[in-house]
């Protein structure tokens, strides 16, 4: 029962945590607090399952389109969207505002635009639904691909943000906004990249959920809030943080569902959320 | 005159259920609601800039605390009982994310409504073991009208008032700038507790207000994120750091999204999102603001 | 008798000690500059007096009073205004509006006519009482700075401390501040000011206390300190405004 609910909690958690990881990527280093995050990664799940029943495309296939695709979408976006906000407020606090604001107004825009291409109703796909048997819990074979899909996309993330120069970049923008244009950083193809690549890990995010879980175009609201929590308690712009909190949540949702009742894992990731305001708001991996 | 002008139109408002339809009535309940919430939810969020996403977890509860003790306690008491229990709530609410950064409290209040649906779904099916309940008062459809009508002016009024004070002024000065308002004397964490519970107390009250129009009410009902949503972009089209900013805001989108949801449910979000996008980038202000750049303009170009 | 008084005030952030050990008091009446190359922990300090850090040990005082362990607007209240490094208008306010808010918010909690008479005055002594109605966006630099010592001197402190509010003037703007800041002192108020102009400094600044890596290494008279061997040391590589 207890290693049931850990390696579900595990496999959930791993979504979570590469959610939280594009999440963190887009308001640490973009400055942008993206309201309509999970109705991005609802808009790649859909569009995997299309991908998967229209054309037949395999999910494994169908990922390699998205990935990419999410980047560039994520690119336009700042460009088209974000930038002008950026440029706007300049060193004024208004871009907060601003782009939460305009950010929600894009949750609405695409859940309504998935509404009317696919639907209200559930949607899943079968694959790869046989069990496999990890230390005598089976395990549905498409959970097991989702985690590894997340294992390598986070980890490959983690090594080019701590080993490259291009990593250095970003890390340099996400802490020093101001100083990073005097070592010669382009802030604003910095911010783009930041945010491009935050789009991607949502699309990557989706497209995984859409392998082995139901969805519909309404739920994007959850996933942005889950994966914001998740930010906060790891720190927000922390890699790190995010990947272990993303993990804990999963645990503790996987937890609070079998042993409590369904109904209340958002009320469980909430009371972990005022927790963590209360007693360290810097996150749980911040320092100071 | 301009000082009457406000009693005037609030007569004429009084008056107007005499003049029209059951229908129309509903549709001006409907309208005078969403003043009140805009006209509340600015009188924290309008200057302040902290942007509550939680509108519905008070209007909500508000209707909830009625449903639950409407055969039980008098009317009277049972609106004062909510508008205690949303201070409550709110002072909870704001005493945990106040003291933090703006970013904060957005993300709280944006899932508030659906912690507080899970929760009392959760009491209600485990502890009470009935989800839904029904609201049988004999108020009138007039008789609501009228007490929203007057908790709208209250609310106006109270804004007002406020405008004119030291908590106005401190409001604004956060709003431009938390450490300089800290540095100038002003307790940052005291004066939005107090304008956050006063405009969510109203919030609350309205909707305990407004319940009885729906005989039967459960969580899945009363906790629709959707008028959370409105009221914010109501307030924010018209001016949410402007007194009369919200109520006319509220208005016309009133009537726009009742006709949306009849004639074009489907396209309802896509409209809403795109007047967010646009009042983000055409009028950051309000439309109120933007009328009155205009204005300067033209007087410039005719001077 | 001491009015401000700063004891072994220590501040951490992580492994890297910006303020360390810091002790010293100032007079009544003082105006003593506060020197040090950039990154010596001078504005740190500025922010650990005014209540905008929390310090990591040691005690300041006003008059008696503890201010450490409290909150910036209690620490506003008991009689210390400040200037930021980065100016620090509200531009959504009024000139008027901008200076009336210590006055509302301060110790005396004026209202009405009497704030608007603090904040008239505050703004005829730095020259802005001529556009008390027009918005704080509209300012040039220069005003803002202007604007941001008004609101200070609305306040009506005891202590008033200038971060760096003489930068970026040019030279006749300069001579204007120093004037401006010399009649101050007349009017009785204790001044610390962190400046890198040392030109002000000479004009204004009996004494000096100078930093060095978060330590105090020098705190004595303007002309000695500066040949001062140590304090020397402490600027080589350091371009000074001499």
């Amino acid at each position: 029962m207890l290693t049931t609910t850990l390696i579900l909690g595990l496999v959930l958690g791993g979504t979570y945590a590469l959610l939280a990881l594009g999440l963190t990527l887009q308001y640490g280093i973009s400055r942008i607090m993206n309201l309509a995050y999970g109705e991005m990664t609802l808009a790649a799940a859909f569009v995997l399952v299309a991908l998967f029943q229209g054309l037949g495309l395999p999910p494994l296939i169908g990922l390699l389109v998205i990935a990419p695709a999410g980047y560039a979408v994520g690119w336009m976006l700042y460009a088209v969207m974000m930038r002008p906000l950026v440029a706007r407020a300049g060193t004024s606090g208004r871009l907060e505002v601003d782009s939460i604001l305009a950010t929600f107004g894009l949750l609405f825009l695409i859940q309504g635009l998935l509404l009317l291409v696919f639907g209200a109703n559930f949607t899943s796909i079968s694959y790869l639904t046989h069990g496999v048997n990890i230390l005598g819990v089976p395990v549905a074979l498409n959970r097991l691909i989702a985690f590894g899909i997340c294992l390598v996309a986070g980890g490959a993330l983690v090594i080019a943000l701590t080993r490259t120069r291009w990593g250095l970049a970003l890390r340099a923008v996400a802490q020093t906004p101001n100083s990073a244009p005097l070592v010669g950083i382009d802030v604003n193809r910095v911010a783009r990249q930041g945010f491009a690549l935050g789009t991607a890990l949502a699309a990557v995010g989706g497209a995984s959920i859409a392998t082995y879980q139901t969805f519909s175009a309404t739920d994007g609201v959850i996933f942005t809030m889950k994966a914001l929590v998740i930010v906060i308690m790891g720190g927000v712009g922390n890699v790190a943080g995010a990947l272990i909190a993303g993990l804990a949540l999963g645990l503790i949702e996987t937890f609070v569902a079998t042993a409590i009742d369904p109904g209340l894992t958002l009320a469980a990731t909430f009371t972990i959320f005022l927790a963590v305001l209360l007693w360290r708001p810097q996150g749980l991996f911040g320092r100071g | 005159m301009r000082r009457y002008l406000p009693i005037v139109g609030f007569l004429v408002f009084a008056a107007a259920p005499f003049a029209v339809s059951d229908y129309g009535l509903g549709l001006l309940i409907g309208a005078v609601t969403y003043v009140t919430l805009a006209s509340a939810w600015a009188l924290f969020s309008g200057h302040t800039r902290y942007i509550s996403l939680a509108t519905v977890a008070f209007y909500g509860t508000g209707a909830y605390v009625v449903a639950v003790l409407n055969e039980t306690l008098p009317y009277g008491l049972v609106l004062i009982i909510a508008a205690l229990i949303g201070a409550l709530m709110a002072l909870l609410v704001g005493l945990s994310t106040l003291r933090l950064a703006g970013v904060y409290f957005v993300i709280f209040t944006f899932g508030l409504a659906e912690l507080v649906r899970q929760l009392i779904t959760w009491y209600e099916v485990n502890v009470t073991g009935t989800l839904g309940r029904y609201i049988f008062l004999d108020v009138t459809a007039r008789e609501i009208y009228w007490q929203m009508l007057a908790l709208a002016a209250v609310t106006i009024g109270l804004t007002a008032f406020i405008h004119r004070h030291r908590l106005g002024l401190a409001l604004r000065v956060i709003g431009d700038d938390e450490v300089v308002a800290a540095h100038a004397g002003i307790p940052l964490a005291r004066t939005k507790l107090l304008a956050f519970v006063a405009s969510a107390t109203i919030l609350t009250l309205a909707g305990a207000i407004a319940s009885p129009r729906w005989v039967y009410v459960e969580p899945a009902i009363v906790f629709n994120s959707t008028v959370s949503f409105l009221t914010v972009i109501m307030a924010l089209l018209g001016g949410a750091n402007r007194l009369w900013g919200p109520a006319l805001g509220a208005v016309p989108l009133f009537f726009a999204f009742e006709y949306l949801s009849v004639n074009l449910p489907n396209t309802y979000p896509i409209v809403l999102g795109l007047l967010f996008i646009a009042v983000v980038f055409v009028l950051p202000d309000g439309v109120l603001a933007g009328i009155e750049k205009l204005r300067a303009r033209w007087k410039r170009g005719a001077a | 008798m001491s009015l401000l008084s700063i004891e072994s005030v220590t501040k951490r952030f992580g492994g890297l000690t910006a303020v360390d050990d810091v002790s010293f008091t100032l007079d009544a009446g003082e105006i003593v500059g506060l020197l040090g190359p950039n990154g010596s922990g001078k504005t740190t300090l500025i922010n650990l007096v005014s209540g905008n850090l929390p310090v990591s040990s040691g005690r300041i005082t006003l008059a008696g009073a503890t201010l450490t362990g409290r909150r910036p607007d209690q620490i506003a209240r008991a009689g210390v205004a400040r200037t930021f490094q980065l100016v620090r208008i509200l531009p959504s306010l009024t000139l008027s509006e901008n200076v009336m808010i210590p006055a509302v918010f301060g110790a005396k909690a004026h209202w009405g006519a009497e704030a608007l008479a603090v904040a008239q005055d505050a703004l005829k002594q730095v020259g802005l009482d001529d556009r008390a109605d027009m918005s704080a966006s509209r300012l040039s630099y220069i005003d803002q700075k202007r604007l941001e010592l008004a609101r200070a001197l609305a306040a009506e402190p005891q202590v008033l401390l200038l971060d760096e509010w003489l930068a970026g003037l040019n030279p006749s703007e300069l001579a204007e501040g120093i004037a401006l800041i010399r009649g101050l002192t007349d009017s009785g108020i204790t001044i610390l000011m962190v400046e890198h102009i040392m030109e002000a400094v000479r004009a204004l600044c009996p004494r000096v206390i100078v930093m060095n890596s978060g330590q105090l290494i020098a705190d004595e008279a303007t002309e000695t300190a500066l040949t001062d061997p140590q304090v020397i040391a402490a600027y080589l590589g350091e371009s000074v405004d001499a």
